[in-house]
């Protein structure tokens, strides 16, 4: 059967996953793709102002079109479509034959038609394309508008405030996002938005768009005032691209859009129209998860399914606006007949919710939830299922007072069939499936097994709930001991530590644990004492806790032989210092390598070699560069505004000021930084744990990416900082990893598994949510008060030096470590060669 | 065969260092008649052996292991993959056959010795 889809957006690549799904024998499945790139998550698209890149949005898993055979053709807008020969062809010529065509072509943005609107500097909303020329016009614009106060609109906002303009917005109707919330909603929703810097503009029609006296563009309002600003974005909404259905005398809906029956078809039933583009029973869809339904049925009905079948969506949406939360159930407007509402309004608090209920008072019909909207994935249960009301239902949205807990429903009173997450259509059943069968028991887990809660995210809070409360049924533990000696979690770990002064690892042993102790408990508990007291690592009651690179103070190699890293901070070194390093280099016969991190390794020292080595670097005036421990490793830099003709600022002395601030933190895992001094980003610091880069008004911070395994881009948390306050922000980041992260996991990980992500994190950190600022601080100058140099300490305290022997009872060489040459350096004899090595391939001296 | 057996065949105790020579929980390795021994100090007054050399990359590392018990092993794991040994019998608890060779160690005044045949 030959498909060919055209359009390779969010619903149009949700079709294809479907249909790969499905199983239709002998598919031949062309995709034409008008954009230059594959599907990529549009409802995300603030987060590529944030450090996301195009890449990080595609919604394509990897290997997807080799797995399936499914062709893609990008750059290939589809042009004129034949039904008399069932043929398709592209603007460039190409022709496609097809049994069954499915049109995914969405929506356009819309503008109004506003003389001026076509004035550079003047822009849509919709692609990555429009989002590059939004950056290019934004690093030279003050201020911008955006037209239009709905969904879109404010989000188009808030990426416009974060690239630092001076923002407004310019809405048509009396309030904002007029269709999902209603007057008492819009009102404190326009007072949160007006508190984050954002001028809002409401019962606005714009006449034309001219020059203007201060600015680029003035616009000109139907009242007479006038606003000027450095560039506008239209998204005052969208509408259906159905001109391909027009064209070839398909029937469209009353409002535009491609009419379909419930099976998604077309008034030809060769041809199929799902996600925006599609029109059924006179309404169009603008939400992402009714266009994910649409594309499951189609890719069923056509691999056989004669029931599947599309009803009308459910338009309920939780989101995070700039902070706020705001939720829409229903008849959030109360249009029922006779129906009635409760509404609570904190002007305080900022905090509006109103629920709307039928005349008898046992159902739910609707509710708006503005500030808070905690309760949202209980209500809309309740809306969707039909669950009698309790008799009282305002208690439903009144704060507590009593201590009491909420009359809510538990996850017990849900229906299997309960539809949990609506963007991925996902049932309480298909969860309670996945932890009673696959033994799931994250939520990082349960996205990537059931797709719940991996798309928009609202309906996270509820699954968790769902899927504890189907492990506590299971017996399964909600566990995440840290091994079998401590029934602690390492956060908890870290807390008992902090709050109990304990410092030994015997005492923590017999207050809170059981047996020996082990290799996954020792280490863990040393990091978290490193952190919070920053002792000698090796003193007497902490050596044997240490992993053995630690104990060493050096990286073991396949061998037995370890790697020695002096610290280079920035990256930066004299010749008087290369020239030590070569010479002990020399002197020792050790293997030179510098490393990603722009500093040099040496490898090939014997254990009992490592004290004299330390010692001969610590007087060239080296340090420890902590290549062994879970710490912090190094700060990359680039050349920076130094000597580089490009930098905006100095990168090179601000890298060597962090990495000299941080150097011997210890933390769950290891962590590296990257100082950029402009945006061509030389430093990489986007793929690091903490990333800097140089900007106009001062330093940007990314956090949370990492390399290795699975490379994962850092997410800026804030922009144009001050030094002094980047110190800050980075002092309080680090020290709420090390407090709460898991043993071994890299802050990419943490980031992931809070509940809340990024936004949680700039709660945290920037509004002080959990008032631990000062704290935190306060925990990492004792850090930074309290270095010392490891291997100092080591080679001036004897008691340590002699643990450095390879024999306790011996002055013998271990006879088992042979070299051989390559490339004019040692490197360890494979097994085959240690017959032959003779016995002066073993080092020098 | 585990230590006891070896006991009943030993017949020379090498002397290898002073108990405190051994930090508590840490082990150290000694030459023996050639042999690689690493000897673990668990607790204060309780010792093993075990041979030294790790069974997968043939380096002598066994006694830089951290020590630890795993239900009722006591066990050593090694610095390189990991792999955990009993102290007492030299089993591999990952892979019985990268098990290693278990030695008796003895304290005679003060001095901590190994039991060879």
């Amino acid at each position: 059967m030959k498909i060919v889809v055209v359009g390779h957006g969010m619903v149009g690549h949700k079709f294809l996953e479907s249909l790969a799904e499905a199983g239709v024998q002998g598919a031949d499945v062309t995709v034409l793709c008008e954009e230059p790139r594959p599907a990529y998550d549009r409802v995300h698209l603030s987060a590529y102002f944030s450090g996301q890149t195009a890449e990080d949005l595609s919604l394509v898993e990897e290997g997807f079109f080799e797995r399936t055979g499914f062709k893609l053709r990008l750059a290939a807008r589809a042009a004129h479509i034949e039904r008399r020969t069932n043929t398709v062809t592209t603007v460039d010529g190409q022709q496609f034959n097809y049994d069954k065509l499915i049109l995914a072509t969405g929506s356009n943005a819309f503008v109004p038609p506003v003389p001026g609107r076509d004035r550079p500097n003047c822009f849509v909303y919709r692609t990555i394309e429009d989002l590059d020329a939004m950056k290019a016009a934004g690093a030279k614009a003050k201020s911008g508008v955006v037209v239009g106060g709905g969904l879109l609109g404010l989000e188009c906002a808030k990426a416009l405030r974060d690239m630092g303009l001076d923002t407004h917005v310019v809405e048509f109707a009396p309030r904002l996002m007029a269709v999902q919330v209603d007057e008492g909603g819009g009102r404190i929703l326009r007072s949160k938005i007006e508190e984050l810097g954002v001028h809002v503009h409401t019962s606005r029609s714009t006449v034309e768009i001219v020059d203007g006296a201060e600015h680029r563009h003035r616009m000109v309002f139907a009242d007479g005032s006038y606003l000027e600003t450095d560039m506008i974005v239209f998204s005052a909404g969208i509408r259906p691209r159905d001109e391909l259905a027009r064209q070839c005398l398909l029937a469209v809906g009353a409002r535009g859009g491609v009419a379909i029956d419930s099976h998604c078809r077309t008034s030809d039933h060769h041809v199929y129209a799902v996600g925006e583009c599609a029109s059924w029973n006179d309404q169009t869809f603008g939400l992402v998860a009714p266009g994910y339904d649409m594309a499951r049925v189609a890719a069923k009905h056509i691999a056989g399914d004669t029931n599947a079948a599309f009803a009308g969506a459910d338009m309920s949406t939780k989101l995070k606006l700039m902070g706020v939360d705001v939720a829409s159930i229903g008849d959030a407007h109360g249009k029922t007949p006779h129906s009635r509402s409760f509404q609570y309004v904190d002007e305080v608090k900022q905090i509006y919710k109103k629920i709307v209920v039928s005349s008898d008072g046992k159902q739910l019909l609707g509710a708006v939830l503005v500030g808070h909207a905690d309760e949202y994935g209980t209500l809309l249960q309740m809306a969707l299922n039909g669950i009698t009301l309790p008799a009282d239902p305002e208690f439903l949205i009144l704060p507590s007072s009593d201590g009491k807990a909420k009359p809510g429903l538990g996850p017990d009173a849900l229906p299997d069939s309960a539809q949990i997450c609506s963007c991925n259509s996902v049932s309480k059943g298909q969860i309670c499936a996945a932890v009673s069968e696959q033994k799931v028991c994250t939520i990082a887990e349960m996205k990537a097994c059931t797709k719940a809660g991996a798309t928009c995210g609202g309906c996270v809070p509820l699954v968790t709930q769902i899927m504890k409360s189907e492990m506590k049924k299971q017996g399964m533990a909600v566990n995440n001991h840290i091994c079998e000696h401590f029934p602690y979690s390492r956060q908890e770990l870290f807390h008992l530590v902090r709050v109990g002064e304990i410092k030994s690892f015997d005492d923590l042993l017999t207050k809170h644990g059981k047996g020996l102790g082990c290799d996954i408990c020792k280490p863990a508990s040393a990091s978290i004492f490193a952190s919070v007291w920053n002792e000698f690592v090796l003193k007497k009651e902490l050596a044997s806790l240490q992993d053995s690179n630690d104990y060493y103070l050096g990286n073991i190699q396949k061998d037995g032989t370890y790697s020695v890293v002096p610290r280079m901070a920035g990256g930066e070194v004299t010749p008087d210092g290369l020239i030590a390093v070569g010479q002990v280099a020399k002197k020792y016969g050790l293997y030179t390598k510098v490393t990603g991190g722009q500093r040099v390794d040496l490898f090939g020292a014997r254990v009992e070699q490592l004290p004299l080595i330390w010692e001969e670097l610590i007087a060239a005036g080296f340090e420890s560069g902590h290549a062994y421990g879970k710490s912090l490793r190094t700060v990359k830099s680039c050349v920076g505004s130094t000597w580089c003709r490009y930098g905006v600022d100095d990168s090179v002395g601000l890298a060597v000021e962090l990495e000299n601030r941080y150097k011997g933190l210890r933390a769950p895992h290891k962590i590296k930084f990257g100082v950029s001094g402009c945006t061509r980003e030389c430093a990489e610091a986007q793929g690091k744990d903490v990333g800097v880069i140089a900007t106009e008004k001062g330093w940007n911070l990314y956090v949370c990416g990492n390399g290795g395994m699975k490379p994962r881009h850092a997410e800026l948390i804030a922009s144009d900082l001050t030094k002094a306050d980047l110190i800050k922000l980075i002092d309080r980041f680090l020290m709420f990893y090390v407090r709460t992260a898991d043993r071994l996991q890299r802050t990419s990980t943490w980031r992931d598994n809070l509940e809340g992500g990024l936004d949680y994190l700039k709660e945290v950190l920037l509004a002080d949510k959990l008032g631990i600022a000062a704290e935190l601080e306060a925990q990492m100058q004792h850090v930074v008060n309290t270095y010392q140099c490891e291997w100092k300490t080591a080679v001036t305290n004897p008691e340590v030096r002699k643990r450095f022997r390879s024999f306790v009872n011996s002055d013998a060489k271990d006879e088992r470590i042979v070299f051989v040459k390559e490339r004019g350096q040692i490197r360890p004899a494979r097994a085959e060669e240690r017959e032959h090595a003779s016995p002066d391939a073993t080092t020098a001296s | 065969m585990n230590a006891s057996d070896k006991h009943f065949q030993a017949s020379c105790w090498t002397g290898a260092c002073h108990v405190d020579d051994i930090l508590p929980n840490t082990g150290v390795c000694a030459l023996v008649n050639g042999e690689h021994v690493a000897i673990f100090r668990v607790g204060q007054d309780q010792f093993y052996g075990i041979e030294n050399i790790d069974p997968i990359t043939g380096a002598s590392v066994l006694s830089r292991g951290l020590i630890g018990s795993l239900g009722d092993h006591i066990v050593v794991a090694s610095p390189l993959y990991k792999h955990h040994f009993d102290l007492r019998t030299g089993q591999c608890l990952e892979d019985s056959a990268l098990s290693v060779r278990a030695y008796a160690v003895e304290v005679r005044e003060g001095r901590v010795g190994v039991l060879t045949a």
